[in-house]
């Protein structure tokens, strides 16, 4: 009797959930049969899978605290949704694109001024051990700490904003320029030689290429900070900008759906940046995932 | 081709000299190996001559230029390749066109002589020496992607898509294995058969240096003073690795290296 109560079941169990693992990692049956083309679009539709429940559960998480909180501080996705929309066809767009510029600007005066200034340092020995202890000196400092200073030297206008965001990005970048200049191997640098060329056909050539994924590796890690920064700044006599948006307009006068939508359009800024960035340096260091050499 | 006229040359105010008062001479046409042991200065020769480092005392000519700098009618190939890994095959061997293209003709960067190729006929060169040495399947690929000895052939198309009249080897099949070493010294055979070029391959290998040099210069530990050659008559005839002829060139070479048999 006690045996049949003790059949085994159909199907072989998993052995220490080799069953489970396996069945997430393969594409089901009817996608890989399609042959590359269904992988493919296998692959895709699990990006953009994952895309849309990391939007679920950050929605729930946001209405969940809402609930708990149950604060005026904390309105639901749906009150500032809709507010967002028709804010950004009004002022809320004009902050966005004067954030957007300013990052840019920085981000332009920052990739021209420390690239080569990088690229120099890693390639000529003596200036790199003149400069590399002073570098290490102001690198760790939080430059937002001269907001001050700059304030008081370069005025209360544009230059003063971007100057403070190029000054945190150039550090980053020349940083991780100057290491990756550095380490081009002296052989490869010998034979572009023997090929002709000089110093600026090096640059163009063998530096330039070289460094490129650098800077934009550097952006991709720093443009978030870059955006921390510009909201402290532009709460300092200005009357344009998102970080104006959300703490002088909105949060001051206590209009809260105002506010999140300010805090949305801001997030979506650095969002639509780093996404940029990373397109780029996967497009960039395509040959990196080429292989060794 | 190339005259080297009392050389001396050391790594530093108070090191030994890696060559003292050093004569050598190399007709144009000819093909040599330079053999030695590790630390002895062949590499160091090389790139004396390739213009990549200055002599301490007395001047290297090829042809007729004093070198001071590379000179853009000598090709150099080094163990490593030298590729640019960002680079496809195809962009690799046009490199040397386009550093040719972005100088112009300034005697200095670029043969003077010679107007840069234009984009078409640069692109007509960079064909031809890909299929030339069996690299054009690979020419989407960057160098990350291919074999050694693919990558090997990428670097000496790029040279001689350059049309050298100097080339200059620094243990180039070093790093290969034994079928693609072969091959690709094949290869140099077949090519330094075909084109009016002058070459010198510096090797650790005493098969290698038989197999490529109708004349071996040996050096030895520093200093070097007088070059010690050893003419190779049998190199480049078809066969030649596999007569009697051959291992006596690899013996006595084993023996001048100081080497028992």
């Amino acid at each position: 009797m006690s045996d049949k109560t003790f059949t085994p079941p159909s199907a072989p169990l998993p052995v220490n959930g080799e069953g489970e693992s396996g069945a997430t990692r393969t594409p089901p049956l009817h996608l890989m049969e399609r042959g590359p083309g269904g992988e493919a679009l296998y692959l895709i539709l699990a990006r953009v899978g994952n895309i849309v429940l990391a939007l679920v559960i950050f929605v729930i998480c946001w209405i969940g605290l809402a609930a708990y909180l149950d604060r005026e501080i904390m309105p639901y996705p749906w009150e500032v949704l809709p507010v967002f929309v028709t804010e950004m066809q009004g002022d809320l767009w004009d902050h966005t694109v004067t954030s957007a510029g300013r990052v840019l600007k920085a981000i332009g005066v920052a990739v021209l001024l420390a690239t080569p200034t990088g690229m120099g340092l890693g390639q000529i020995r003596v200036l790199n051990r003149i400069f590399s202890p002073l570098i290490g000196l102001v690198h760790p400092i939080p430059k937002i700490v001269f907001l001050p200073v700059i304030l008081v030297i370069l005025g209360v206008g544009e230059a003063s904003k971007v100057f403070l965001i190029a000054l945190i990005l150039f550090f980053q970048i020349l940083v991780v320029v100057r290491d990756e200049a550095a380490s081009l191997r002296p052989e490869l640098i010998q034979s572009v030689r023997s090929l002709g060329a000089g110093r600026r056909a090096l640059f163009r050539y063998v530096y330039l290429p070289a460094s490129l994924p650098a800077v934009l590796t550097a952006l991709r890690v720093s443009v978030g900070t870059a955006i921390a920064v510009l909201f402290i700044a532009e709460q300092y006599s200005t009357r344009q900008g998102l970080g104006y948006y959300i703490v002088t307009l909105t949060w001051q006068r206590l209009r809260y759906e105002r506010m999140y939508a300010g805090i949305l359009a801001m997030s979506l800024l650095g969002l639509a940046l780093y996404v940029v960035v990373d397109v780029l340096e996967r497009i960039v260091g395509r040959w990196r995932r080429a292989g060794e050499f | 081709m190339i005259t080297i006229h009392h050389l001396t040359f050391r790594y530093g105010p108070r090191a030994t000299p890696v060559f003292q008062d050093f004569d050598w001479h190399v007709a144009p046409g000819e093909a040599w190996s330079i053999i030695g042991p590790s630390g002895c200065g062949k590499t160091t020769l090389l790139t004396l001559i390739a213009g990549l480092r200055r002599a301490t005392a007395g001047t290297i000519h090829v042809g007729d230029t004093l070198i001071r700098r590379p000179r853009p009618e000598t090709g150099l190939i080094l163990q490593d390749y030298g590729l640019l890994p960002w680079a496809t095959v195809w962009d690799n061997v046009a490199l040397g066109l386009r550093v040719r293209r972005f100088y112009g003709p300034d005697g200095k960067h670029a043969p003077r002589a010679e107007s840069p190729p234009s984009r078409q006929d640069a692109r007509q060169r960079v064909e031809h020496w890909l299929r030339r040495l069996n690299i054009y399947p690979q020419r989407h690929k960057f160098p990350g992607a291919i074999s050694g000895g693919q990558r090997q052939r990428t670097a000496i198309a790029r040279t001689l898509a350059l049309q050298p009249d100097l080339l200059l080897m620094d243990e180039p099949f070093s790093s290969l294995d034994a079928p693609t070493r072969e091959d690709l010294q094949n290869l140099v055979l077949s090519l330094q058969a075909e084109m009016d070029l002058t070459s010198v391959i510096v090797t650790h290998a005493i098969e290698e240096a038989a197999i490529l040099g109708r004349r071996i210069l040996v050096l030895r530990d520093p200093p070097n003073t007088a070059p010690v050659i050893v003419p190779n008559p049998g190199a480049g005839l078809p066969g030649y690795r596999a007569t009697p002829e051959f291992l006596a060139q690899c013996n006595e070479l084993r023996h001048l290296l100081g080497l028992t048999i």
